[in-house]
C-alpha cells in the first residue's frame, strides 16, 4: 500500500437547475492506475452524485473522453503517473463544443447523428485503411479481410477543435475523416456535403484533432487530403463544361 | 451542436486564445488568429490616418509628428512582426495542408518564429539607425 499516491482531483462539476461548481478530492491510488480509475474510485467512496460515462475500460468504446489537465483524453489510457507526481493535482473536465448534461457526461447525440447520415461503412477491407502509425491504405493488406476503421467515435477530436469553437455548425474533424474514409456508394453525396461552407473549408490547419486522437485516424491529414479531393473533383467539372461549351 | 437549455457553454472564441494544452499546430492557429486580428485593427488604423489627407496638409503632418513618439514606434515594429509571423507561419499551414511537415509542425513553427524575430530584429535595427 505504501505505492499509493496521494492525490488531489478537481473536476468541474454542473447539474441543472444547481450551475456550475468545482468539487475537490483527495485520494489515494496507485501511480500505475488510471483517470477512469480515479473517477470511479470517487464514485465509489465519496460522492455517488458524480455522473460519467464509461464501458470497455480498454479504449475500444471511447466513451470516456474528459479533459484531464487540459488536454483531451481517453480517461481509461491516461495513466496517473503520466500525468502528474504523488501529491500533486489533477483536473478533470467535460469535452468542449458539446453541451453538457451532468457533470462530465456531454451531449453527443448531434455528433452521432452527423456520422449517422454520412453513413460510412464502419467495416472495410484491410487493405483500403491504413496500419499502424501510417496514414495512407496498407494495399499489401491480402484480399478478402475486412476489419473495423480506425475512428472510436469519442469525440476527442471535436472538443479539441478550435474552428468547432465558434461554429455549431462545423462538421468537425471526426465527421470529415470518416468521408475521407469512406468508399461507399454514396460517396458523392459526402463529397457535397463535406464540400461545404461548414464543412472541410471550416478547418484552419490547427491539427489540435491529429494531436488529441487517441486512435490512428490522423483526422488533420485527412481533412487536407479531403481538400485535394473536393478540388479535384471541381477541377473535373470545370473541364467537363469547357468541353461542353467548346465542343 | 447547441447547449442544453441552461448548460455551461462549453465554446466560445477564448478557447483560440487559451494556452493550456495547445501542442504546435495549436500554437500556430493562435499565432496566426492574434497576428491576423492585429493586422485588421491596424488597416483601420492606416486607412484612418490616410483620410487626414482629405483635411489638408496640416492635418497629416501633425499625424506625422506623432508618428515619432516611441509607442506609435513600437506599434509599428509589432506590425511587422505580426506581418512576418503571419506570413512565414502561413507558408507553414500552407505546407502543412498539403500534407508537408505535419508531423513536425513544432519544428516548422520555431523555424517560422525564428525567421520572423530575426528579420524583424534587422528592421529594428534599421529603424535605430544601428544598420544603415
Amino acid at each position: 500500500m505504501n505505492d499509493l499516491w496521494k492525490l488531489t482531483v478537481q473536476i468541474k462539476r454542473y447539474k441543472p437547475g444547481r450551475g456550475q461548481w468545482t468539487s475537490t478530492y483527495n485520494i489515494q491510488i496507485h501511480p500505475d492506475e488510471y483517470v477512469l480509475d480515479a473517477v470511479e474510485q470517487i464514485w465509489a467512496y465519496q460522492d455517488r452524485s458524480l455522473v460519467y460515462r464509461h464501458l470497455c475500460h480498454h479504449s475500444t468504446c471511447g466513451a470516456c473522453g474528459m479533459r484531464v489537465n487540459h488536454r483531451e483524453k481517453l480517461a481509461c489510457i491516461t495513466r496517473i503517473r503520466d500525468i502528474t507526481r504523488a501529491g500533486g493535482t489533477i483536473l478533470i473536465e467535460p469535452l468542449r463544443n458539446m453541451p453538457v448534461i451532468s457533470d462530465l457526461a456531454v451531449d453527443m447525440g448531434q455528433f452521432f447523428r452527423l456520422l449517422d447520415e454520412i453513413d460510412y461503412d464502419q467495416v472495410q477491407p484491410a487493405g483500403s485503411l491504413p496500419t499502424g502509425k501510417g496514414i495512407r491504405p496498407d494495399k499489401k493488406q491480402p484480399d478478402g479481410i475486412e476489419r473495423l476503421v480506425d475512428c472510436l467515435e469519442c469525440g476527442l477530436c471535436v472538443s479539441a477543435c478550435p474552428a468547432g469553437a465558434t461554429s455549431g455548425e462545423y462538421m468537425g474533424p471526426a465527421a470529415l475523416a470518416a468521408i475521407q474514409l469512406s468508399s461507399s456508394s454514396g460517396y458523392a453525396d459526402m463529397l457535397d456535403l463535406a464540400d461545404s461552407e461548414d464543412g472541410a473549408w471550416r478547418c484552419h490547419s490547427a491539427f489540435a484533432c491529429t494531436d488529441v486522437c487517441p486512435s490512428n485516424v490522423e483526422p488533420g491529414w485527412r481533412i487536407m487530403d479531403l481538400r485535394k479531393k473536393l478540388i479535384a473533383r471541381q477541377l473535373s467539372v470545370m473541364v467537363k463544361k469547357n468541353e461542353v461549351t467548346h465542343g | 451542436m447547441d447547449n442544453l437549455p441552461g448548460s455551461p457553454a462549453r465554446r466560445g472564441w477564448l478557447q483560440w486564445i487559451d494556452p493550456r494544452g495547445k501542442q504546435g499546430g495549436g500554437w500556430g492557429f493562435l499565432i496566426n488568429r492574434l497576428a491576423g486580428l492585429g493586422l485588421t485593427f491596424y488597416l483601420f488604423l492606416h486607412l484612418m490616418v490616410l483620410g487626414k489627407l482629405a483635411n489638408g496638409p496640416e492635418s497629416y503632418d501633425g499625424f506625422v509628428k506623432l508618428a515619432h513618439h516611441p509607442v506609435v514606434v513600437a506599434g509599428e515594429v509589432l506590425v511587422v512582426l505580426a506581418v512576418l509571423l503571419h506570413g512565414f507561419n502561413g507558408i507553414r499551414i500552407l505546407l502543412t495542408s498539403f500534407g508537408i511537415g505535419v508531423a513536425r509542425q513544432r519544428l516548422w513553427l520555431v523555424l517560422a518564429g525564428v525567421l520572423a524575430l530575426g528579420i524583424g530584429l534587422f528592421f529594428i535595427l534599421r529603424m535605430a539607425g544601428v544598420l544603415s
